[in-house]
């Protein structure tokens, strides 16, 4: 190999794709293979939450295409909006037995302090987005949360600028603005899980290791530099 | 690296996940699966149990179902006696509005959305009433007197309205109430016509988008609170998580809601800020979890993990 090849590129095409599979190295973005102690239904409702937010977005399209009262007088909108009303509800309860699954496991631990984050922060933000898109059903539950609500927002200064009453503020944050930070946010997250892989069980050593003494389960700096995987860190 | 940033790498002890052994493992086909059954499940719900959707209120409905609320909240929002006119911000600085502690949190928002409630919502939509000389002649009184004699004549009118069986306006006692009663009534015939959300909505406007002002002025009268509360959605029914009829609404907001229903909370006049200031510190708490001493290491002292990792140590 001459030197030329080992020098660092200049390409931003070719850094990039350094960039990347330093951060999920290949193999790990679709893995075959997982560790032997992930043996439990709780595993199931990360992808059950995933799967959900697949039929909210669907659905979602639907009744964009048809506008915003669509769903009002044609029985196939008012179809799907049941089916985006009912995805939401799985999508919600799918995510909490996730989230509490993680708590339990204190997924945190090993350097996952930015994936606990990022799914916190997603649970946060899909409660906006559920709630905006109550504000803009355009019929008595929409009149009635949005009167109401606006007196929390007003309370703390944030009425001034999202003004629940503004219906066509509301629609846009809807199906704009909120569905693109929490969709950032989920692939975030979902990187960030298979970079760092499935937390080991409390005090597990791996074959191979000595024990070491017990510690708190303290998480390192959430820094995205840097992989768990030993391949990655000889890099 | 800092010194406590080292410490804490060294004492988190968590082996890597890729040195433990493995097993076989489809990601595709458990996603896929995943995707067939909420997928049937979506639909299964979709198709047995449909979704609610119960009829906005019209002005219209509302001034036919209950004339005498309407009359009651045009007069309210000339008195400046509604809770719009008496809001504070971010629609006027008729209040200072609500606190946490010293802090005027509410007023910080400022002034964006600008409603003078007695002439946005009623005097300036009557103002576009043609053919009721009656009606015209008396908006010009209400115009030509001073805002303490506007005051004046509408407390008055208010008053006499609540003292009056069932709020009936053909039954209040006579009383000097200058041209209130007349604007009151033209304003109930107004919203029984049906225009009234039109000019509402898009008097400088050929778009409708913003709702803001039929849905302050619907909130400032009883009905709308009286239809809510009879489809159990009160603020004091548990009413942000629920949604009409018996569907499943919010139920993830339960904790927001439940502050609601609970001393100091319920009967305080800062409730609003309170709820939204520990609901704030609670979300915060959430998010930094793993940063915050004896909370993070709750779960190996729980145990559920051992339900998780049977096998495990």
């Amino acid at each position: 190999m001459s030197t030329a090849d080992q020098a660092p590129s200049r390409s931003w095409t070719v850094r990039l794709r350094k960039r990347v599979s330093r951060t999920v190295p290949e193999g790990q973005w679709l893995p075959d293979r997982q560790p032997a102690y992930v043996r439990s239904w709780i595993y199931v409702f990360g992808v059950a939450t995933l799967a959900a937010l697949l039929f909210v977005i669907v659905s979602g399209v639907v009744l964009t295409v048809g506008g915003a009262t669509w769903w009002h007088t044609s029985s196939v909108g008012h179809f799907f909006n049941s089916m985006h009303l009912w995805s939401v509800e799985l999508f919600f309860v799918f995510m909490v037995i996730h989230l509490w699954g993680e708590f339990f496991k204190a997924a945190w631990r090993g350097r996952r302090a930015l994936t606990w984050i990022t799914g916190a922060v997603a649970f946060v933000g899909s409660i906006a987005t559920a709630f905006t898109g109550y504000l803009s059903q355009t019929n008595f539950d929409s009149q009635w949360i949005s009167t109401q609500a606006k007196d929390g927002l007003n309370s703390v200064g944030v009425g001034a600028v999202f003004n629940v009453l503004n219906t066509g503020q509301m629609l846009l944050w809807h199906i704009m603005l909120l569905p693109l930070i929490v969709g950032v946010i989920v692939v975030t997250h979902v990187i960030l899980v298979r970079r760092h892989g499935v937390v080991p069980p409390f005090d597990a050593v791996p074959p191979e290791q000595t024990q070491e003494s017990p510690a708190d389960e303290v998480p390192a700096t959430p820094v995205v530099a840097g992989a768990a995987d030993p391949a990655v860190r000889a890099r | 690296m800092s010194h406590e940033r080292g410490i804490r790498r060294r004492s988190d002890t968590t082996p890597d996940t890729h040195l433990f052994p493995t097993r076989p493992y489809d990601l595709v086909k458990e996603f896929v699966i995943a995707v067939v059954v909420v997928g049937l499940l979506t639909v299964l719900l979709a198709a047995v149990f449909s979704s609610p959707d119960r009829n906005a209120i019209t002005l219209a409905n509302w001034a036919s179902a209950a004339p005498e609320d309407v009359v009651a909240t045009a007069t309210a929002e000339l008195a400046g006696t509604s809770t719009s006119a008496s809001y504070g911000a971010p629609y006027n600085r008729a209040a200072d509005g609500q606190k946490l502690g010293p802090l005027p949190v509410q007023r910080w928002g400022s002034v964006r959305i600008p409603i003078d409630s007695a002439n946005d919502l009623v005097i300036t939509p009557l103002s576009t009433v043609t053919g009721n000389p009656d009606l015209t002649a008396k908006l010009q009184t209400w115009r030509a007197a001073t805002p303490d004699q506007q005051t004046t004549w509408a407390v008055a009118y208010s008053d006499a309205l609540a003292a009056a069986p069932d709020g009936d306006p053909t039954k209040v006692a006579s009383g000097d109430y200058g041209p209130v009663p007349v604007i009151a009534t033209g304003f109930l015939a107004l919203a029984r016509s049906g225009d009234l959300e039109g000019l509402l909505t898009s008097s400088s406007t050929f778009y409708v988008g913003d709702e803001s002002k039929p849905l302050l002025l619907l909130a400032d009268g009883a009905y709308l609170e009286d239809q809510a509360r009879a489809d159990h959605l009160g603020g004091d029914q548990w009413g942000m998580m629920n949604e009409t009829a018996n569907y499943p609404g919010q139920p993830w907001m339960w904790l927001y809601t439940f502050w609601y229903q609970v001393k100091p909370f319920s009967t305080s006049d800062n409730a609003d800020a309170l709820v939204w200031a520990l609901m704030a510190v609670l979300t915060l708490g959430l998010i930094l979890l793993p940063f915050i001493p004896g909370l993070r290491s709750l779960p190996r002292h729980l145990g559920v993990h051992r339900l998780i990792w049977r096998n495990q140590p």
